[in-house]
C-alpha cells in the first residue's frame, strides 16, 4: 500500500491507524461494553418507533425519493438557496475546502474583534477541525451541546455523530468536571453534571461574540435554515450572541418546505428514536428593525470538500442522500465492537466508510472500505436508502484495482498490490476451469503438510488452516 | 474563477439530466396520517407533550389567568417575564402584579439587559401560534412584541395555546397556514422542556433551555 497522505494540514488523526486502534478497542472489555450498551439501546428505541413495517417502508422510499429528486437538482437549488437567503439579508459564503471555510469563518470573527465563539453542534465544523484554527488565530471556540463539551473538555473527538460522548462513563465524566472546571466537587449524579454543565455555558452563551451552528435542512424557495436538536444549546448559539454563523455540506438542500416534515420525521425516529425532537429551529433572517433580540449578522457557509467529487459518479452520489441520523453506525456489527475513535475520520461507522474517501481520499482511508462484513444491516436501516453494502463494494474496487487512467475518485488504486492481484487472478482462474480446479485441489491435499503454522491475521487469535487429506470428491468417489 | 464557481461548474458538468416527477408528499400523508376531531386532536396532542415531561393544563378562555397564578403559586415563582404588546401578556401584566407576582415587560433590545434576562428571569409567558397532535409540539412564531429568548432563557416556560389552532401534523400546519409564503425571521417546533440524554443516556431535562414547560390549553368545553 503507498504511503497515506494527508491531503490537508488539518488532519490530526490518520485514519492509516485504523487496524491499530480497532485492535486495541476490541481488547478493551470496558469499551466494548459501552458501546454494546449504547447500541442495544439505540436500536429499541428507534424500533418502537417503527412500529408499522409498511409505513416505514413508505417513508423510506418518500425520504429516498426527496433527496434523490433534490440531489438531481443541486446546483439549481444551490443557486436558488443563495439568492433567496441573500434577498432575505443572509450572507452566503462558498469554500471548497476546509481551510477555505475556516478562512471564511476566521475572517467574521476577526472583523468583529471575537474572543469568543460558542458552538451548537456540528459535524461539518468538527470535518474542518475549526476549532484549532480558531485556536490558533487566538479566538476561543467552545462547545456547547453537552456531548461535544464533554468531549472537548477531555481533549477528544466525537465517537459518534448523533451522541459524541457515548464511549464515556458517568463516572469518567465526574472526574473530568471536577478536574476542569473551577470549583466543582466531584460528582457522578447525572442530573447534577447537567446542571453544572448549563451553568458554565450559560454564562457563555451570555458573552459570547459569535455563534456557530450546522444546519439539518436547508430549504432553497424560503431560503431558510432548519436546525434539529434536544437541548436549547443550538437556539442559544443561533439567537443569544450578535453574529450567527452556519456551516453546512452542499448536499442538504431541499427545494421546497413541504420537503421537509417526511425528513424531519425519519431523521428524529432513526437517531434517538424520539417521535420528534424538543426544538426545530427554523432561520430565515438576520434581526429585523424592531426585533429585540437575535443575531444581527447571520452568515451561511457552504462546504465541498469532496462532496462534488462523490456527486460526479451516479452510483457514489447516493452516498449524499445521507441526512446523518447515524442508524447505520447504531446497527453495525463493526462500529458496534469497535467504537467511532478507531475509525479516526470524523464520520465513522458506515456512513463515515463511505463518505470519508471522498474527503480525504482512498490513499487515507482505503483501509475502512474492508471494515465490513457486508451483513447489510446499515442499507436495511437507512431512512433515505441509501444503499451502504454496494457502496462499499465499489470502494472496495476503487481502493485495490490496479490505477487507472481517469480514476472516479482520488486515490484510486491507492490499496493496490501486485501480488496479492496476482494471487486473486490465480484464484479466479482456478475456479473458472474444472481440469485446474482438480489439479489443483488434488496437489492442495497431498501437499498439505507444506501449510505454514503462521498465517498472517488468521492465526494470532486461530488454528492455522490446512487443507483437508482428502477431497471432498475423493470421499465421494470412496462412497461407491 | 471564485469557489462557487468552481463548484457550481463540477455539479453541473455531472448533475443527471432530469430529476424526475416532484416527490408526492401530499399524496404520502393522506395515505397515512388521518385528521382527528378537535378533541381527540387536544388529547393525542396532550398525550404527547406530557410524555416529553410537559405539564398540561385545560383552562377557559377567560380563566387562563386564574391557572396562570396557580402554577406560579405553585412553583414559588413570584417574577414572571411577559410581552406587554400582546393581548395576554398585557392582561397578565395587569392583573397578576396585585396578586404578589412582578411582571417585568420585554419592552427594550436585549443589549441593554442581557444578564437580568439570563440571571435574574426565572420564568417566562407567551403565547403558542398553534400546534401539533402527532407529536405533542408547540408552533410559536417569535414576534416584536414576543422575542425569540422568551422561550429559552427563563428556566420556566408557560405557554397559552388555543386547542382550535391544533393541527394533526406538521406537514398539515405548513400547509394549511401557506408557510414557504410567509415564514418569519425565526419559526419554533417546541416539544417539551430541554433536555439531553449525552451521559450514559440517562435522560435528564434542563440541559440549557427551560427546565419545565407549562401548557395552558384553551378548550371551548371547560
Amino acid at each position: 500500500m503507498n504511503a497515506p497522505q494527508t491531503p490537508h494540514a488539518l488532519h490530526f488523526m490518520p485514519s492509516a491507524g485504523f487496524r491499530a486502534r480497532a485492535k486495541d478497542v476490541v481488547e478493551n472489555p470496558f469499551l466494548r461494553q459501552s458501546f454494546r450498551g449504547a447500541m442495544d439501546f439505540l436500536m429499541t428505541k428507534r424500533a418502537a418507533q417503527f412500529p408499522d413495517p409498511e409505513e416505514l417502508e413508505s417513508l423510506r422510499s418518500l425520504g429516498e425519493r426527496i433527496r434523490q429528486y433534490n440531489l438531481a437538482k443541486l446546483p439549481d437549488l444551490l443557486v436558488q438557496l443563495e439568492t433567496n437567503l441573500t434577498r432575505n439579508g443572509i450572507q452566503v459564503h462558498w469554500a471548497e475546502t476546509p481551510e477555505e471555510a475556516n478562512a471564511i469563518i476566521l475572517g467574521i470573527c476577526q472583523k468583529h474583534s471575537a474572543k469568543l465563539m460558542v458552538k451548537g453542534k456540528s459535524m461539518v465544523s468538527e470535518e474542518i477541525e475549526l476549532n484549532h484554527a480558531a485556536e490558533a488565530a487566538g479566538i476561543g471556540a467552545l462547545e456547547s451541546d453537552m456531548g461535544e463539551y464533554i468531549v472537548q473538555l477531555a481533549g477528544e473527538k466525537p465517537s459518534h455523530i448523533i451522541m459524541p460522548a457515548i464511549h464515556k462513563t458517568k463516572e469518567q465524566i465526574a472526574k473530568l468536571f471536577h478536574e476542569h472546571v473551577p470549583g466543582v466537587e466531584y460528582t457522578d449524579n447525572v442530573d447534577a453534571l447537567i446542571q453544572i454543565g448549563r451553568q458554565v455555558l450559560r454564562e457563555k452563551f451570555e458573552i459570547a461574540d459569535i455563534g456557530l451552528s450546522g444546519v439539518n435542512f436547508a430549504v432553497a424557495e424560503t431560503g431558510t435554515l432548519c436546525l434539529v436538536e434536544n437541548e436549547g444549546n443550538g437556539r442559544m448559539c443561533t439567537t443569544a450572541p450578535p453574529v450567527h454563523i452556519a456551516i453546512t455540506g452542499i448536499e442538504k438542500i431541499v427545494e421546497k418546505l413541504e420537503h421537509v416534515p417526511p425528513l424531519y420525521s425519519l431523521l428524529t425516529r432513526s437517531a434517538t428514536g424520539q417521535n420528534i425532537s424538543t426544538y426545530f429551529n427554523m432561520i430565515s433572517r438576520p434581526r429585523q428593525p424592531g426585533e429585540k433580540d437575535g443575531p444581527g449578522e447571520v452568515h451561511l457557509v457552504l462546504l465541498d470538500n469532496g462532496r462534488s467529487q462523490a456527486y460526479a459518479d451516479e452510483q457514489l452520489r447516493k452516498t449524499l442522500q445521507c441526512i446523518r441520523c447515524g442508524a447505520c453506525m447504531n446497527h453495525c456489527p463493526v462500529y458496534t465492537r469497535i467504537g467511532g475513535h478507531a475509525y479516526g475520520t470524523t464520520y465513522p461507522g458506515p456512513i463515515g466508510k463511505i463518505i470519508s474517501p471522498h474527503m480525504l481520499g482512498l490513499e487515507a482511508t482505503a483501509g475502512l472500505t474492508t471494515a465490513s462484513s457486508l451483513c447489510g444491516a446499515c442499507g436495511e436501516v437507512c431512512p433515505v436508502k441509501i444503499p451502504i453494502p454496494d457502496l462499499l463494494i465499489r470502494l472496495r474496487e476503487e481502493a485495490f484495482s490496479a490505477p487507472q487512467a481517469n480514476p472516479a475518485m482520488r486515490g484510486q488504486g491507492a490499496g493496490h498490490n501486485a501480488l496479492i492481484s496476482a494471487i486473486w487472478r490465480g484464484w479466479s482462474a482456478v475456479y473458472s476451469s474444472p481440469a485446474l480446479y482438480r489439479t489443483a485441489s488434488w496437489l492442495a491435499s497431498r501437499f498439505r503438510w507444506l501449510t505454514p503454522r503462521r498465517q498472517a491475521g488468521w492465526t494470532s487469535v486461530r488454528t492455522p488452516l490446512q487443507p483437508a487429506p482428502k477431497r471432498l470428491r475423493d470421499l465421494i468417489k470412496e462412497r461407491h | 474563477m471564485s469557489a462557487r464557481d468552481r463548484i457550481l461548474a463540477k455539479l453541473k458538468a455531472n448533475a443527471p439530466a432530469s430529476a424526475g416527477e416532484l416527490p408526492d408528499v401530499a399524496a404520502w400523508y393522506a395515505a397515512h396520517r388521518g385528521e382527528e376531531s378537535n378533541a381527540d386532536k387536544a388529547k393525542r396532542f396532550r398525550h404527547f407533550i406530557e410524555l416529553a415531561h410537559a405539564e398540561v393544563y385545560a383552562v377557559s378562555r377567560g380563566g387562563w389567568l386564574q391557572k396562570l397564578y396557580e402554577v406560579l403559586s405553585a412553583k414559588q415563582i413570584d417574577k414572571l417575564l411577559v410581552a406587554p404588546g400582546t393581548p395576554h401578556g398585557a392582561r397578565a401584566q395587569a392583573e397578576l402584579p396585585p396578586l404578589g407576582i412582578a411582571c417585568p415587560g420585554y419592552d427594550a433590545p436585549i443589549e441593554g439587559w442581557k444578564a437580568a434576562m439570563f440571571n435574574e428571569t426565572p420564568a417566562s409567558f407567551t403565547a403558542a401560534r398553534g400546534a401539533i397532535a402527532e407529536t405533542g409540539t408547540l408552533i410559536l412564531w417569535p414576534t416584536v412584541d414576543e422575542p425569540r429568548l422568551m422561550s429559552l432563557v427563563p428556566p420556566v416556560h408557560i405557554v397559552l395555546l388555543d386547542a382550535a389552532h391544533i393541527y394533526n401534523t406538521f406537514y398539515e400546519a405548513m400547509q394549511t397556514e401557506g408557510w414557504k409564503d410567509c415564514l418569519p425571521t425565526n419559526s419554533l417546533l417546541i416539544s417539551g422542556p430541554s433536555k439531553t440524554a449525552d451521559i450514559q443516556q440517562t435522560l435528564a431535562y434542563g440541559a440549557h433551555g427551560p427546565k419545565e414547560l407549562v401548557v395552558l390549553m384553551i378548550e371551548e368545553n371547560v
